[in-house]
């Protein structure tokens, strides 16, 4: 509903879309590479991108042609099938697939962390559908400054899945009632599933104030 | 915002848990109460917050398939059976038939042990004592199986990626079947205590009720959608593990409140030793392991695998980058997403049905901290 209202035009600001999000549909320039001369390189590597397949569908093609710019590719891969969506086209596909094509249930939110790419986030949503038995994931990049919009004006189920995702890789979501931390201890700094936060790191003074120990390893 | 009584103080935040036994953990409720109305909750979680998705990506897809069992461990078998599902999504390969016969009987057997967990704690928090020795009682009979199997009897590492590990061993066949003819009079055992008890009607009926409009809302899943009315579940709408083969009902009830989520699982219990039998009459012969090499190295890709867990749909949702570490590992545990729905179940009702309406969730909080 609110969501509806953001203008087309504002697909300025937010991250430079063209930096294609990883999984590109083609199964692009396969980093096959032939043979370096190796001489007993038996068969040739697997390649090092997703070679996922386009989304043949009518509900691919609806999407696209309804959320143009905004839908960057439909894909599938091992029968599975996802959209690639800019960061503000998220949450209108999420409502779109809610109330036109019956996705009424939003099974998780969750994130990945590439910190080498600019858009250092991938923001994946899963839905599904009761009427279609059938599963979608709506997958968006984001540079680290982002704040995507929150779904709870979609699925209310949103509220933890997207404090969970704050909490665990600090992507702050715009219009949530109640952003805070959800596993971790609230003053905790740090958050623990990025990939430059290391297995045995820890908030040393939280650690110090709060259990009365130098370290907890 | 209640009216104010003539004494003036309206509200009262009370503290429930963490160390609460009703609680089933660490879960701490901070609860607003008008006298002894409830008015509204929030939950404080990650008590037992280990980080089970980080250790996932520093360790290989092996090394990783014996945490999973320690997130839901009433139900490690079923999070096993997920994981092993999710990996071998990525690899492109299935588990043979005689592996997936077995997987299916210890994933129903721990189904039973689960929801006997489940009955026994929820009966007791209501203040029937009896149950709890009964539930255990048989669940023993269950976990003496997985011990006889793969030698531990709650974090039991049952499977691999790609099938088995153990051949099943002299006399499985035997016990299992022992284990199902035995079971359903046990069942009834329980019913006669309950189902027609004034005391559990009362307590049960009418509280704690979600809908399944709410249901979906919440994403809640498991036997509280079924209870609501809602036919679905994973081992139907899309099988897996030859689920497809075998001949059960998916009980559904109407209204959803704590009563019905009972017989739901009740029903659920007695469907699960159908399975069981069934899948015990004709293990096929043959390999228990699948074509996986002894590294595991996916391709690069991300799949998302769910099953029907004994709470809910439990999803894994992994991105490989192509080496032997997962690159992602996101658990989709039903117990935290059934959680968040219990404000709405208990707001407007009375403290002692939050007891209730905890037992009804059937939440592990290894699950919903990980």
């Amino acid at each position: 509903m609110p969501d509806e209202q953001k203008p087309e035009g504002s697909e300025g600001p937010p991250p430079a879309q063209g930096g294609a999000p990883t999984p590109p549909a083609k199964p692009a320039a396969p980093a096959a590479k032939p043979a370096p001369p190796k001489p007993a390189a038996p068969a040739s590597k697997p390649p090092a991108v997703m070679m996922a397949t386009p989304w043949d569908s009518d509900l691919a093609r609806d999407l696209t042609d309804r959320f143009p710019g905004r839908v960057l590719a439909t894909s599938t891969y091992l029968g599975q099938n996802f959209i690639v969506a800019t960061p503000d086209g998220a949450i209108p596909v999420l409502e779109y697939l809610k109330l036109e094509a019956d996705f009424d249930y939003l099974v998780d939110i969750t994130a990945v962390d590439w910190p080498k790419r600019p858009e250092r986030f991938d923001l994946v949503y899963v839905v599904y559908s009761f009427a279609r038995n059938e599963r979608v994931r709506i997958k968006t990049a984001l540079p680290e400054s982002f704040h995507p919009q929150t779904a709870i004006d979609v699925h209310l189920t949103a509220n933890w899945l997207e404090r969970e995702v704050f909490d665990m890789f600090g992507i702050e979501f715009a219009g949530h009632p109640d952003m805070r931390r959800i596993l971790m201890p609230e003053e905790w700094e740090g958050y623990p599933l990025r990939k430059d936060y290391s297995i045995i790191q820890q908030d040393q003074r939280w650690v110090r104030e709060n259990l009365g120990i130098e370290s907890g390893q | 915002m209640p009216d104010a009584t003539f004494l003036d103080s309206t509200e009262l935040v009370l503290n429930m848990g963490p160390q609460h036994p009703s609680t089933h953990g660490v879960l701490r409720v901070i609860l607003k109460l008008d006298g002894e109305k409830v008015l509204g909750t929030d939950c404080v979680i990650g008590y037992l917050h280990r980080g089970v998705e980080k250790i996932g990506e520093n360790r290989t897809y092996a090394q990783f398939n014996p945490y999973v069992d320690r997130m839901d461990y009433v139900a490690a078998v079923s999070n096993g059976l997920g994981y092993c599902l999710a990996v071998e999504k990525l690899l492109n390969v299935e588990a043979p038939p005689r592996a997936q016969a077995v997987r299916v009987i210890l994933t129903e057997l721990n189904r039973i042990a689960s929801h006997l967990i489940w009955l026994g704690t929820h009966a007791l928090d209501i203040g029937a004592v009896t149950p709890l020795f009964y539930c255990f009682r048989e669940r023993e009979e269950a976990l003496k199986i997985f011990e006889n199997y793969c030698g531990a009897r709650l974090t039991t590492h049952a499977f691999r990626i790609g099938g088995l590990q153990y051949e099943t061993y002299e006399g499985f066949e035997r016990e299992v079947k022992a284990f199902c003819k035995m079971f359903g009079p046990k069942v009834d055992e329980y019913e006669e205590l309950l189902t027609n008890n004034r005391i559990w009607i009362g307590r049960l009926k009418g509280v704690g009720v979600l809908s399944a409009d709410e249901c979906k809302e919440y994403g809640v899943t498991g036997p509280l959608l079924r209870a609501a009315g809602v036919k679905w579940d994973l081992r139907k709408a899309q099988p897996y593990s030859g689920y497809e083969k075998y001949d059960f009902e998916i009980p559904t009830r109407e209204t959803g409140d704590t009563y019905d989520r009972y017989v739901v699982r009740m029903q659920e219990m007695r469907q699960a030793a159908r399975i069981i039998e069934q899948a015990v009459e004709n293990i096929p012969e043959g390999p228990i392991m699948g074509k996986v090499g002894k590294v595991i190295k996916p391709p690069v890709g991300e799949a998302y695998v769910s099953i029907e867990a004994p709470k809910g749909e439990l999803g894994y949702y992994i991105v490989s980058d192509g080496s032997t570490q997962p690159y992602r590992v996101r658990v989709r545990p039903p117990s935290f997403v059934n959680l968040q729905a219990l404000d709405r179940m208990v707001r407007g009702g009375l403290i002692a049905d939050v007891v209730a309406v905890i037992g009804t969730l059937d939440i592990v909080l290894g699950e919903v901290d990980r």
